[in-house]
């Protein structure tokens, strides 16, 4: 069992200046994942008749991508290859203090504690991150296309994304790169994707540019902190499709 | 076509494209200073032929000057757009060692170092050789380079402050090189061979400028 010092962000609203506000946690087990230590706080100041502190959670396993924890400076933690629902609290050591605080980015401003909005994500997807389906009735069988099986495996390993956002979060420079590169990529290496790819690629990065995402300095931390292991090779690809689609006008 | 200048990528693009051009202007810079190692004639006679050459005067000098002005301006306009970008609110705690070189994180302030120092050599030699041909025209002289060059390396505050500007130069290149190749969409099977290669450039290249620098010094 552990006792935490835990330092959490604390905003009221949107507009709220917000302030680091210091809290104790008692009787943790190491078998806890983070967020039911976080739930454990929760609970502590919902007795004592305080706000809970609000941050985001789904599934709890990993896969839906809205867990945003920055977590003693580090996006998901101090693990690899895991979302914030993931880390478990033998990380951690007893009487440590954990530092909490929400991605920070211009492009995801704090809507309440924890809690960002992640709308401009959505914004880029719309702006071409699908394929057109024509669906008059005599749609061709994707399984009829013949695709390599190194092509399906990278397309896969691309789509695995699920746009949580550390990537922005841990980048010095709150780019977006690495989300959009596999977004484009799970798309670009596709038959299917091939015939929207140029405008696709421009339309996704003219919305990311919009959206006042920063420029990729190659630093690599994105494909370090990324939960889902998604590589840079994604955003060379993205670079190459964009150069080429805007020389092609 | 006008997507591609105004975006984020091209903007990128255009930046490794300069620094690619830098990188090799460095490599013909560094060939020409090692020959004052071994040879006096050598290194004057191509010093000559670098600083009366048409050519290389009135058409490869402008564009080098434009590729330097063009490398360091796009650097701190697109430092201030991803300061923008980061917003006003800060990480209290953020511990970016963990996840990224220190090489990687702080390009703008070993650009900076660089810049400061192009600033002292262009005082130092370009300025000087501006007015001995153009200002005060004096007469060709194809023996003078190598006793102009020697004898800045004898004041031991310049060499020292040649030698940290190597050091900054050589800590930009070990991000930057590979970098430039990413930014141009050139991440491919070749790419751990590549960056060994660029490492191996970004460190000996300024360490051949770091050790003519001392040669010098200690050979008066």
């Amino acid at each position: 069992m552990m006792n935490l010092t835990l330092k959490i962000w604390r905003q009221k609203d949107a507009n709220d200046k917000g302030q680091m506000v210091d809290y104790k946690v008692t009787d943790i087990s190491e078998h806890m994942s983070f967020l039911e230590m976080m739930d454990v706080l929760n609970e502590q100041l919902v007795n004592s008749g305080d706000q809970p502190v609000a941050f985001d959670h789904d599934c709890r396993e990993g896969i839906c991508g809205m867990c945003s924890l920055y977590i003693n400076g580090e996006a998901h933690g101090p693990d690899r290859g895991i979302t914030t629902c993931q880390l478990h609290m033998r990380m951690f050591n007893d009487g440590d203090t954990i530092t909490i605080e929400p991605w920070r980015a211009s492009a995801f401003p704090v809507i309440k504690d924890l809690i960002v909005d992640r709308m401009s994500f959505e914004r880029i997807q719309q702006a071409g991150g699908f394929i057109s389906v024509n669906t008059s009735g005599n749609t061709q069988d994707a399984n009829a296309i013949p695709i390599s099986k190194h092509a399906a495996d990278e397309a896969m390993d691309a789509a695995a994304c699920i746009g949580c956002g550390a990537c922005v979060a841990t980048c010095k420079n709150s780019s977006a790169m690495l989300f959009v590169g596999a977004k484009v990529s799970q798309y670009a290496l596709l038959p299917q994707g091939q015939v929207e790819a140029a405008d696709r690629v421009k339309n996704m990065v003219e919305q990311m540019d919009l959206e006042g995402f920063g420029n990729c300095t190659n630093t690599g931390a994105c494909e370090i902190e990324c939960p889902k292991g998604i590589s840079l090779e994604n955003i060379a690809r993205m670079n190459r499709e964009f150069l080429s689609a805007s020389l092609k006008g | 076509m006008s997507g591609l200048l105004s975006s984020s990528i091209a903007r990128k693009f255009a930046m490794a494209l300069s620094a690619l051009f830098l990188i090799f202007f460095l490599l013909m810079h560094v060939s020409i200073n090692l020959l004052s190692i071994f040879s006096e004639d050598a290194f004057n006679v191509a010093s000559h032929f670098m600083g009366t050459n048409p050519l290389i005067q009135f058409l490869m000098q402008p564009i080098l000057i434009i590729g330097v002005v063009f490398h360091f301006v796009m650097g701190f306009i697109l430092e201030l757009k991803n300061r923008k970008a980061v917003g006003v609110h800060k990480y209290v705690k953020n511990n970016g060692a963990a996840n990224s070189t220190w090489m990687s994180r702080n390009m703008i302030y070993s650009g900076l170092a660089i810049l400061l120092f192009i600033v002292i050599h262009f005082l130092d030699f370009w300025i000087p050789e501006l007015k001995y041909k153009y200002v005060e025209v004096l007469p060709e002289e194809p023996t003078r380079y190598y006793h102009e060059m020697v004898e800045k390396f004898h004041n031991p505050i310049k060499v020292g402050v040649y030698v940290v500007a190597f050091v900054f130069l050589a800590l930009h290149l070990l991000h930057g090189f590979m970098s430039a190749f990413q930014s141009m969409g050139l991440n491919n099977k070749y790419t751990k061979t590549f960056e060994r290669c660029a490492k191996a450039y970004s460190i000996v290249i300024p360490g051949l400028f770091i050790f003519i620098a001392i040669f010098h010094y200690f050979n008066q």
